[in-house]
């Protein structure tokens, strides 16, 4: 449904007179099918949303190529245009329009006549549950109301592809895992789903597939499963006082060893095994103990392999 | 035809939310009437003409003028809060006409000259204007092509800085020297030469001597079709120049 092949994209920008050159994106390949939710985890900054507007059409990519929904990006931009809807980071509605007059203008911007927008309209409405908010002014909405309209936008012509740029960013945990229905809706209803995170969790719960990306590049792809199971073993985490970090990493310096500030994280071939012995170097380098836990590896600790660092700290 | 229909969904989006903001209205009224009421008089002695309606005749072309120029200058700091709002890059992933994106608002503007001439023009009425008909109807197209030319080129400077913060001086920068240099609100008649030569190059003066004409009832004098004619060259190279704007990427 999407496939992408060295996309690049990068950006001059001013820092006082100096001009720099931001890669933003460094050779993106990518294989979406059809009907997945696909998941593209990456830190703040890695080129998420760049990647992603260039597939919606808004910037052309530097070098690259890309077909998505069976047109070519550069080729035919308006038959992509035609085929995906596109929901930003940022937000799209207007203060001062309703959520409905802004679903009938762009259902009708998409080509709907006045009546089928209308109808579209009601419908989306109604799928978010949003009828009862909808001929109030989009200001007054809560944020979790006016992403969910943001969202309705996006797919009110019932496109093939749908990209959501972070849909969930500042939600509270319900309304998460609201969203996360409304997304596995919107594929049930045969769209394939394109969407960025940085929540560990929600690549992780929502995603079939997911490109984890850094920099600019894609430091892995799979299913969540997968990635988690290209790293053998267990992952041992001992929560310190902060002071008694240093003096942990010392004692335990012949493991494969993570710190953090208030944890050290060990990768072992076998957590049952290695937990007693791990107490017992604490122990004789007179480190006071605190919490233990042991735990199958997680997509942050695929993040940490592939890249040196923690998604959690950057 | 789809970019007429493109057009008339953005337009009527457009007019839509000004309506629901009736107070823009009431002061894109309100301060032209100060003018009228308040530095008209002054003006009597200062063109050595016998009426009010003479003054009027100078006078009201003039300000008209003056307000398709700074009502179309200004109307790129609306266009970056849409920007800002995420509503351009939502219209901008749909196959609408990015041409459309654009006359939609500007004649939206346009509009809102027109009816604020119109006003204008009935309560200059009331202190003795006399105009014939048709030569206010053209004295309008010319209003309204300088207003399509300065909104277009206000939008599309507003998508390349993106900021209100450059926006605001860059037109007052324009603005200025435009304003002093076009004998808008005076005639040059009384200006040294050099002034004049100046003023010559300055396509506006254009303007409001062609608009003077027709308020004079003076349909015949070149000023009159040299005036629209340059106003509607150069609001066809506006808006060429801002729907690239709108094409192109904007952040
Ligand atoms: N228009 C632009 N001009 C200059 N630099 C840009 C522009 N757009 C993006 N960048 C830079 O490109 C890099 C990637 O940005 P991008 O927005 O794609 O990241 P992201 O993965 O979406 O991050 P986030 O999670 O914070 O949304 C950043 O360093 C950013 O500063
Ligand atoms: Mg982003």
């Amino acid at each position: 449904m999407i496939e992408t092949r060295g996309l690049r994209k990068s950006f001059v920008s001013r820092q006082g007179r100096e001009k720099k050159k931001v890669e933003a994106v460094r050779g993106v390949d990518l294989d979406v099918a059809e009907g997945e939710i696909f998941g593209f985890l990456g830190p703040n900054g890695a080129g998420k949303t760049t990647t992603l507007r260039m597939l919606a059409t808004l910037i052309e990519p530097d070098d690259g190529r890309a077909t998505i929904a069976g047109a070519d990006l550069r080729a035919d931009p308006g038959e992509v245009r035609r085929r995906i809807g596109y929901v930003a980071q940022g937000g799209s509605t207007w203060d001062d329009s309703t959520a409905r007059e802004e679903l009938v203008l762009q259902a009708r911007l998409y080509g709907a006549s006045k009546s089928d927008a209308l109808a579209r309209a009601a419908r989306v409405l109604d799928g978010f549950q949003l009828s009862e908010y909808a001929d109030r002014k989009c200001k007054t909405y809560s944020g979790g109301q006016r992403r969910r309209v943001d969202i309705a936008l996006g797919i009110i012509h019932e496109p093939k592809v749908v990209f959501l740029d972070e849909p969930t960013t500042g939600l509270d945990p319900q309304s998460r895992a609201h969203m996360w229905d409304e997304v596995r809706r919107l594929r049930a209803e045969g769209m394939t789903v394109f969407i960025t995170t940085h929540y560990l969790d929600e690549a992780d719960a929502l995603c079939d597939r997911i490109s984890i990306m850094d920099n600019g590049e894609i430091v892995a792809s799979g299913t969540p499963a997968d990635l988690k199971r290209e790293i053998s073993g267990d992952v041992v985490r001992v929560g310190l006082p902060v002071d008694a970090i240093a003096a942990a990493a010392q004692a335990l310096n012949s493991y494969k060893i993570e710190t953090y500030e208030d944890n050290v994280r060990l990768y072992v071939e076998d957590g049952a095994v290695a937990i007693p012995q791990i107490l017992r170097a604490l122990d004789a380098a007179g480190v006071p103990l605190g919490t233990v836990e042991l735990h199958r590896p997680s997509l942050d600790d695929v993040f940490l392999t592939k890249t040196g660092r923690s998604l959690r700290e950057s | 035809m789809k970019l007429l229909r493109d057009i008339s969904l953005i337009f009527n989006r457009q007019m839509q939310l000004l309506l629901r903001n009736p107070i823009w209205i009431f002061v894109g009224v309100f301060q032209p009437v100060m003018y009228l009421l308040l530095f008209a008089p002054l003006l009597k002695p200062a063109l050595q003409v016998q009426t009010n309606a003479e003054a009027y005749e100078i006078f009201v072309p003039g300000l008209l003028v003056l307000l398709a120029i700074f009502g179309g200058l200004f109307q790129g700091f609306g266009l970056i809060a849409e920007l800002r709002a995420g509503v351009i890059e939502r219209s901008r992933v749909t196959p609408v006409s990015r041409l459309a994106l654009l006359l939609g608002r500007s004649l939206r503007d346009v509009v809102s000259l027109i009816a604020q001439a119109v006003i204008i023009t009935l309560l200059a009425l009331l202190f003795d204007l006399r105009v014939f008909l048709p030569n206010l109807l053209l004295a309008y197209l010319m209003l309204a092509l300088i207003s399509l030319m300065t909104s277009a080129v206000s939008y599309g400077v507003a998508l390349a800085v993106k900021s209100e913060d450059a926006l605001a001086p860059l037109m007052n920068t324009v603005a200025q020297p435009v304003l002093l240099l076009s004998g808008i609100l005076l005639p040059l008649t009384y200006a040294p030469g050099w002034l004049q030569g100046i003023a010559d190059w300055n396509p506006f003066s254009w303007a409001v001597n062609g608009t003077r004409a027709l308020f004079r009832g003076d349909l015949g004098a070149p000023d009159v079709w040299q005036g629209l004619l340059i106003m509607a060259v150069l609001a066809v190279l506006a808006v060429a120049w801002a729907a690239r704007q709108f094409a192109r990427s904007v952040r």
